[in-house]
């Protein structure tokens, strides 16, 4: 189903109450396997600047709008910097527990985390793990395998030679063509070594995921869309739910956009994917925190 | 050009404290502060070899020249060095790799090759 088609079929939905089984003119019919989810990534809870005013506010915000939308995603992933940095290891539990509460808002059952350097860079992801379990973990859903990669708790952005073999062990209980789906907090190839745009042993993890034929990556870490090929797997950084940064080495310092009054929360969104059922295709859909 | 790279392949086989000795070879002291590199310009000539020479007082951090592909970490008590000769002039970042706490993303630096 392609996206207007599922905008088309939510339109007709709201309208007429039909349910998406329904025979609707024009519009194709669902596989049974048709399904989306919710990206959202870098909402730095404990953040205070002037970056963002509504620190406090945006996140709350962000979950009400994913709560709103007509048809509710299979799940949410949150892709990383949950929380903003704090050199207190009680201060970090607390902002987790302050996140994990926003969170428990969501209307969707299934939510998954994975930590960004700055929840788990500096306890090497004990915190996190006290919250939301493992920071590398793989789960399947409809026919898609997801593998999480964590390349944040080592503060030397390394996923390690433990995870490195880990995901070989993973890829090998794979057909070549299974549909693969990685989420990480960094970029897994070298975006902009400059601004730490990269991920220090991630061309390993390329090598092995590029013996598959049918793999996509979604990341956060760079507060702004990106889309990036490596060979054949594709690369989609998501917005920020806090600032966003400027374009990779488009300005000297990697200093965040500013905040603008006049266009509150620009810049700022969260992202549906909808995974087609017999195609290896990803529809992205940007949207944004509040329809202003 | 010939010379410069004849030069550098010298230079590199040198030990330390040879390099430090001997002529043309331009030696930098750097400190990584949380979360500053202290200095945090460096200014040096294409072709001639830079010795860096750099300490790190409080945590472990890293010092990264993506452009010219040299890194290091640098550990507390331990005098990390880097050699390398900038054949390309210009203003090149380099930056803290090590995520060291609240402000890491600030800790970067430019260095600057004059011809
Ligand atoms: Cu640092």
């Amino acid at each position: 189903m392609t996206e207007l088609d599922r905008r088309q079929f939510l339109q007709l939905a709201a309208f007429g109450g039909a349910v998406f089984s329904s025979a609707l003119p024009g519009v194709a019919r669902a596989a049974a396997d048709d399904f989306y989810f919710v990206q959202l990534s870098d909402t730095h809870w404990g953040f205070e600047g002037p970056e963002n005013p509504d620190a406090h506010g945006t996140l709350p915000k962000a979950i009400a709008a994913v709560n709103a939308l007509a048809e509710q995603p299979d799940f949410v992933i949150f892709t990383g910097d949950l929380t903003h940095t704090t050199e207190d290891g009680r201060e970090r539990r607390r902002r987790l527990a302050e996140f994990q509460q926003q969170a428990r808002a969501l209307k969707v059952r299934e939510v998954r985390y994975i930590p960004g350097e700055h929840d788990a860079a500096l306890d090497q992801g004990k915190a996190f793990s006290e919250f939301f379990g493992p920071t590398h973990y793989v789960f399947d859903h409809r026919g898609v395998h997801f593998i999480v990669l964590d390349n944040v708790s080592d503060p030397a952005a390394k996923l390690g030679d433990a995870q490195l073999a880990w995901l070989q062990a993973d890829l090998q209980g794979q057909p070549r063509d299974a549909r693969i789906v990685v989420f990480a907090h960094r970029p897994l190839f070298d975006l902009y070594p400059q601004w730490d745009w990269a991920t220090r042993d991630g061309a390993q993890a390329l090598e092995l995921l590029q013996a598959q034929t049918n793999v996509v990556v979604f990341y956060g870490h760079i507060h702004q869309e990106n889309h990036h090929m490596t060979g054949a797997i594709a690369h989609h950084s998501a917005k920020s739910l806090i600032f966003p940064l400027p374009a990779p080495g488009s300005q000297p310092k990697r200093t965040p956009v500013a905040w603008d009054p006049s266009q509150p929360y620009r810049g700022l969104g969260f992202r549906e994917v909808e995974a087609e059922p017999d195609t290896p295709r990803y529809v992205l859909s940007e949207l944004p925190v509040t329809r202003g | 050009m010939a010379v410069n790279s004849l030069r550098r392949a010298i230079v590199i086989a040198l030990p330390a404290a040879a390099l430090a000795q001997s002529e043309g070879v331009l030696e930098l002291h750097v400190v990584a502060r949380r979360f500053r590199f202290d200095p945090e310009t460096l200014r040096v000539r294409a072709g001639v070899p830079v010795l860096l020479r750099l300490t790190s007082p409080e945590v472990p951090m890293g010092f990264n020249l993506p452009d010219f592909g040299v890194r290091t970490d640098i550990v507390p008590g331990k005098e990390a060095q880097l050699r390398f000769t900038p054949q390309r002039t210009g203003q090149f970042t380099f930056l803290c790799d090590v995520f060291c706490g609240n402000g890491h993303e600030n800790m970067s630096g430019t260095l600057e090759v004059h011809g």
